[in-house]
């Protein structure tokens, strides 16, 4: 005997209003958008990855007998080019930031919905381009293009890897444009700028970077191509043109690009530092103007990259300080996050486990910074491996822990699922493991002289090469697991509430997932972000 | 009205109007920014070769110049009376001053065409063909790159800057224009202007500076 429970049909929401294949692939909705950039840049991760193993299983030994040098040259700038302008770049943004800022802030969509599907599709077109270009041969300039080599001389693909670069660019203006306007004008009653979440604050500081860097390393990659398709250009020696002057213009971009990849880390971070110490965040303010600050500084860092290409020593000088004083705005942020865990009610959910591992391993790349921003330092492990580690701290350690530290803490919200939690701490667990053994060995490596973009080294650093090999399979691993717990919760695990983790926040006050248009009704914001205190209270009361 | 003017994420179509031109005052900043890099380079590029510079320079056409300059002034005039003519009303007016912007801007166009031609007839397009008389000539082709990628990437500008007169042309005689409702007229005129802009620091920087130096 069996009885029938009357099931009323499911709420309609984002995801499940239509099923046609045209219905994703045309919609102007934020959140599917931001699902369309989750799918392409995961796609784009193992790719990158990809790169990533075979680079680490060529320096297994000191001899170069897996790749030659020239494949091996274009190994690394495979690795490059997709992990930064086709995953780093639009991680965080285009995927969280899309979903997120319009649920966060109470509106509806974006300011200009189709200019966002716009920038998806130029986003494809960008990485079709450099797909292009890596399978048809690939490129060995390295990912940073320096001339005359990358327009003169070298016989790979440049100019269909630089036509992605140029295209994927604008992209991110588009994205940043749009988040720009919509910030301005699209907020709910009453959440005024001091009331916003700083998720939403470091998307305000990234977007500009966005919109006044990207379009300098367009005309740079411009001038590039044109140099190299007709013979003349203006960084020609020949002609009386400038190299260094490439350097300048690529980097004016290039450095702020480190703060588009690490600034809306530190908007998840903010976020989940403050949900799970049950807190405000402490200095709220000071976090929201250190986002703004390191926009500004981070304009005025490029020549730190220069400090051996000829650049002048007074130059040099200025940017070594200028350089020295973005760590000021950083070191706010990490400051306040831990004030914020001081007398918190501390839950280690997974979430929380990123945001840890964000703060220690960004703090440690943030303070091998002020070793390269030293001018007599620089000289000594400039090219070698300990930038790569440095670098890789940031990016990987930093801007990764916090991509999937964001991940889990909105998948519920996301696809109206809980993800397995026991598997989702293990897995947090290897990446933390992996990614030091990793890249630890390499700030050594560099520091005792091994220069990155080689194949061979001398013998005696195989130990520690061995290790990092050895760490980047584990890391592999750690990102393996997550891949497959998050395809299997979507149809498996527990159906999540609309505010599992009790947060605060306006995304979290809307059914999981939410529906087309996010909000029943516009919503009123009475409070500042972040009332934790008062939250507690009421559940006390109760 | 033609068509439903107000997008279902705005409340009010003065949100919607504060949205549009901030997206376009952001878009141009961008633009900015694009230019800016070009400039920069060109600058350095002065400085450090001025003499050839200006040799290279006294080879432009000041007259036509100076004609592509009152021609583009004018139209950024008219752009401005058909913003106007959108704002009170007057469909007639609106159509006629669209129109006579993206003849004016034609006409630009194809004057810089006509200089275009007389460069590659003189021998001064950089390239396996460049030809340039006396010991400055390695540097005066430098020259002739900036100013070939400079006013072609602004007349690559005044080209969409045509194409979007001639859909607001189109927009305007299906009356889809009221007091009430002229965004894309205004936002557009933005651009234009922008456009216009850019000229009036390529035409000193380009064809004036330095030309009563050298040889």
């Amino acid at each position: 005997m069996t009885t029938r429970l009357e099931l009323s049909p499911p709420p309609q929401h984002y995801l499940n209003w239509s099923y046609t294949a045209r219905s994703w692939l045309l919609s102007t909705d934020h959140k599917r958008i931001g699902i369309l950039y989750l799918l392409s840049i995961t796609f784009f991760f193992f790719i990158g990855g990809a790169f990533a193993v075979l680079i680490r299983l060529e320096l297994m030994t000191p001899a170069g007998d897996l790749v030659h040098s020239e494949t091996y040259n274009r190994l690394f700038t495979a690795h490059g080019v997709i992990m930064i302008f086709f995953f780093l770049i639009p991680s965080i943004p285009a995927v969280l930031g899309n979903f997120l800022i319009p649920l966060m802030i109470g509106a509806r969509d974006l300011a200009f919905p189709k200019l966002n599907l716009l920038s998806w599709y130029i986003f494809l077109a960008g990485a079709a381009f450099t797909m292009a270009a890596v399978f048809s041969g690939g490129v060995d300039t390295g990912w940073t293009f320096y001339a005359p080599y990358s327009s003169v001389y070298s016989n790979s693909a440049v100019m269909l890897t630089g036509i992605g670069v140029f295209i994927t660019g604008f992209s991110s203006i588009l994205t940043g444009l749009n988040f720009i306007v919509t910030i301005h004008t699209l907020r709910a009653p009453g959440l005024t700028w001091f009331r916003l979440p700083l998720f939403v604050w470091a998307h305000y500081a990234t977007s500009l970077i966005m919109v006044l860097g990207t379009p300098v390393l367009a005309i740079t990659v411009a001038l590039l191509a044109l140099e190299r398709l007709f013979g003349v250009g203006v960084f020609d020696p020949r002609i009386g043109g400038d190299p260094i002057l490439f350097q300048h213009l690529f980097w004016f971009y290039s450095h702020p690009a480190v703060y588009i990849m690490i600034l809306p880390g530190m908007g998840v971070v903010s976020e989940i530092v403050a949900c799970f110490s049950r807190k405000r965040v402490f200095g709220y303010s000071a976090i929201a103007l250190a986002s703004l600050a390191i926009a500004v500084l981070g304009f005025l860092v490029w020549g730190h990259h220069m400090f051996v290409s000829g650049q002048s020593a007074y130059a040099s000088n200025i940017f070594s300080i200028l350089s020295f004083l973005v760590a000021i705005p950083s070191a706010i942020k990490v400051f306040n996050w831990t004030a914020t865990f001081y007398r918190g009610s501390i839950a280690y959910d997974t979430p929380m486990l990123y945001a840890f591992g964000f703060i220690g391993l960004f703090t440690m790349g943030g303070l091998t910074g002020l070793f390269l921003a030293t001018l007599a330092v620089d000289v000594h492990v400039h090219d070698t491996y300990f930038i790569v580690a440095h670098f890789h701290y940031i990016m990987v350690g930093g801007m990764v822990m916090a991509y999937m530290g964001g991940l889990h803490f909105w998948w519920p919200k996301i696809t109206g699922r809980m993800y397995p939690e026991g598997w989702a701490k293990f897995a947090a667990l290897v990446i933390f493991i992996g990614f030091n053994l990793t890249f630890f060995p390499q700030f050594v490596l560099g520091y005792l002289g091994m220069p990155r973009r080689y194949h061979v080294y001398p013998d005696e650093f195989q130990v520690l090469n061995v290790m990092s090999s050895a760490g980047a399979s584990i890391l592999g691993v750690g990102y393996l697991i997550p891949m497959i717990y998050f395809v299997w919760s979507i149809r498996h695990a527990p159906v999540a509430s609309s505010n599992p983790w009790r947060a605060a926040g306006l995304e979290w006050q809307t059914p999981s997932p939410p529906p087309a248009d996010n909000f029943p009704e516009t919503p009123v914001v009475e409070t500042e972000a972040y009332p934790y205190s008062e939250m507690e209270v009421e559940v006390v009361d109760v | 009205m033609s068509e439903q003017a107000l997008a279902h994420h705005f409340d009010t179509i003065e949100e919607q109007k504060e949205a549009s031109s901030l997206g376009m005052w952001v878009f141009l900043v961008t633009e900015v920014m694009f230019f800016g890099g070009v400039f920069t380079a060109y600058a350095i590029y002065r400085h450090d070769y001025f003499n050839a510079f200006a040799a290279a320079s006294h080879h432009l056409d000041i007259a036509l110049g100076g004609i592509n300059t009152a021609v583009l002034l004018t139209s950024s005039l008219t752009m401005v009376l058909a913003v106007n003519a959108a704002a009170s009303g007057s469909r007639k007016a609106l159509l006629g001053f669209l129109a006579l912007t993206a003849v004016l801007g034609c006409v630009f166009l194809g004057i810089k065409a006509i200089e275009y031609g007389h460069k590659f007839e003189d021998g001064l397009f950089p390239g396996p063909g460049f030809r340039f008389e006396g010991p400055l000539a390695r540097n005066a082709e430098l020259f002739y790159i900036f100013y070939f990628s400079m006013t072609g990437l602004h007349a690559l500008h005044m080209v969409i800057g045509v194409g979007l007169l001639a859909w607001l042309l189109a927009l305007s005689r299906r009356g889809t224009f009221r007091p009430g409702y002229y965004t894309p007229v205004e936002v557009v005129g933005l651009y234009w202007h922008f456009v216009d802009v850019i000229w009036i620091f390529l035409f000193p920087i380009l064809y004036l500076v330095g030309r009563h130096h050298g040889p």
